[in-house]
């Protein structure tokens, strides 16, 4: 891998390495006392860990001539098995948050056990670690093939990957020690931050850099999201975190919002983090694996550029509905609840662009379990969507807020729209990086499409009887005018789907589980020898030159 | 420098008419007849058995 590297990215990557080790330990310095310096050292260690890759073959010869005119795909085979890594090691903490809440005792008295810092590992580790990693590896992997253009180098790429992985780390090991600024799916301190932003400037880059190179005029649909996933997450990112630190030396910092306005800018990132990261992307995906794995061309491409308009300039008002009966005014409110409807116009010609692809191939969905992922994936989009505008409607929300019906409507989008999508693209794109004629186990990823439809119906289902009943319990009172039920007579009621909930959880952990040994052994396992078959695949590079002997 | 309703009544207008005109303009691209078969080439193209390999 370091080996297809030229001599010129190997240096420069060496002295990117060696000033984030210097700023790794500077901050080690500065802020001794404060946990601040542990993430110094973080920092410092994970530059090091990447170094010493680095160095194991730093004089390898130049990449051989032909290496150039090939798909550049080291850096998408990583973020797959990164993303995957994630993916096990967030869902089944997951599971034991949701565990925690039935029994609230498993957190075997740890201060970093407890429920407020486990959660947001959960939340971060699979949106951002299983998740991210998922965009970034489809989006460089859609973008060549998409453009017909190699990346532009081959540096940037790894700075992306690694880089964020770096934000990744850093945001899960701060929670576990207590850092937060407190603000959903925006909880790392301001240095991580920082430090997002430049990967994701170098991010955006690469994206405008191999579409200037590229050979194929007109830029496909899938290109638009994953732009727009990019560009709007920066906006959103940098706006949402603007704070300012206690001190240079200090993890803590203050945003630069207060009260109602800190409110809105808070919810205006967090559904648009909802609509740009978890929507955005992930259709970019699906607009490019589905049609490919089908064998079909997307139903309606006008339709397709329709929705991505619909989506990118609607989404943008919708976030207030996670405000009403607040301080935020009430026109805000009605304005979010108002696009949150017409959003449902572009979201379900998305969906219905997706299933309408598949008329004329059921019987590939049938038979293939992955393509019948991507199918499961829209349909919960479609779901997951109807169900939010639904719930952003005021009268509907004074139910449903501050309930477990939020949490089962967020897993109806994470685990049958946003996972399903990602373990059907991730299973249709292993084979072709790896040429390999196909996955290991046929049979593992139909136990892994049950496993996961069962956890996501479990799942949510219970989360729905628990929001209601929970809802319409805190809204009881007696002809006295009083509440009938306590606070302790609902975590009662609850305790039950709890359970459930839990159970619904591992099934869809053993999934990502299965899917993990699937991919591992299809990568792992020699590709089988078979005149046929290998007449069918790419033809691979010549083996680079002999090293030079010793004494030669 | 601006007051409330002065802010609230230009998102109120403005807000509608270029969100209603650039809805326009998108149904205009998507539907424009010359359009069509560059975008029948795109869809085309991702699923073409090309060889996996940049254009050079």
């Amino acid at each position: 891998m370091i080996a297809q590297l030229t001599a010129l990215e190997r240096t420069y990557a060496a002295i990117i390495l060696v000033v984030i080790m210097c700023v790794g330990v500077a901050m080690a310095v500065v802020g001794r006392g404060d946990l601040f310096a542990v993430h110094g050292w973080i920092i410092a260690a994970y530059a090091m860990a990447v170094m010493v890759v680095l160095l194991r073959d730093i004089d390898a010869p130049e990449p051989w001539e032909e290496h150039f005119r090939e798909y550049y795909d080291d850096p998408t085979k990583v973020g797959i098995i990164l993303s995957l890594i994630w993916g096990v090691i967030a869902m089944a903490i997951g599971v034991w948050v949701a565990s925690l809440l039935a029994w609230p005792d498993l957190t075997f008295d740890a201060a970093w056990a407890s429920f407020g810092r486990l959660r947001p590992v959960h939340t971060s580790g699979v949106i951002f670690g299983f998740g991210g990693n998922a965009l970034i590896a489809t989006s460089f992997h859609v973008l060549q093939r998409t453009t017909r253009a190699r990346l532009p180098d081959q540096l940037s790429p790894w700075f992306v990957l690694l880089g964020y992985n770096l934000f990744c780390v850093l945001a899960a090991t701060g929670y576990l020690m207590g850092m937060t600024q407190s603000k959903e799916y925006a909880e790392p301190e301001w240095y991580a931050d920082l430090w997002l932003v430049v990967v994701w400037v170098v991010y955006f880059a690469i994206y405008i850099r191999t579409l200037a190179r590229r050979r194929e005029p007109h830029i496909y649909v899938a290109n638009w999201y994953y732009m727009a996933f990019i560009l709007v997450v920066a906006i959103l990112h940098i706006v949402n975190n603007l704070a300012v630190p206690v001190s240079i030396g200090h993890a803590k910092s203050y945003s630069l919002f207060s009260g109602v306005q800190d409110a809105m800018t808070q919810w205006w990132y967090g559904h648009n983090a909802v609509a740009f990261f978890l929507t955005s992307g992930f259709l970019g995906m699906m607009y490019y694996y589905l049609p490919k794995r089908a064998g079909r061309p997307i139903y309606s491409y006008r339709m397709s550029i329709i929705s991505f308009w619909g989506i990118t300039f609607m989404y943008m008002w919708a976030g207030s509905h996670h405000l009403h009966y607040t301080a935020l005014p009430h026109w805000v409110q009605t304005l979010g609840m108002v696009f949150s409807l017409v959003l449902l116009v572009p979201s379900w010609a998305s969906a219905g662009n997706a299933l309408l692809t598949l008329n004329g191939a059921w019987h590939k969905v049938r038979d293939d379990a992955v393509l019948r992922f991507m199918m499961l994936a829209a349909i919960f989009y479609g779901i997951t969507t109807f169900e939010g505008s639904f719930m952003a409607i005021r009268a509907v929300n004074s139910l449903s807020h501050y309930t477990d019906w939020t949490v089962g409507h967020v897993h109806v989008g994470a685990l049958g729209w946003v996972a399903m999508i990602t373990f059907g693209s991730l299973y249709a794109l292993v084979p072709w990086m790896w040429k390999r004629p196909a996955l290991y186990s046929a049979r593992l990823v139909e136990v892994h499409f049950w496993l996961a439809l069962a956890g996501t119906v479990v799942y949510v289902f219970a989360m729905w009887n628990s929001g209601i009943i929970q809802g319409l319990m805190w809204r009881t009172y007696d002809p006295n005018g009083t509440l009938t039920y306590s606070f302790l007579d609902t975590l009662v009621a609850m305790h039950p789907y709890y359970i459930a909930r839990a159970f619904g959880g591992l099934l869809f952990l053993t999934g990502i589980v299965i899917a993990f040994y699937n991919i591992w052994m299809t990568i792992t396992l020699p590709a089988p020898v078979d005149e046929g078959a290998a007449s069918d695949l790419p033809v691979e590079p010549p083996a680079p030159r002999a090293w030079a002997q010793a004494g030669e | 420098m601006f007051d409330h309703d002065t802010i609230v009544g230009f998102s109120k207008s403005f807000g509608l008419l270029y969100l209603v005109a650039m809805s326009i303009g998108v149904v205009i691209y998507a539907f424009w007849p010359a359009n069509k078969k560059q975008f029948e080439r795109a869809a085309e193209s991702v699923v073409s058995d090309d060889e996996d390999r940049p254009w050079l």
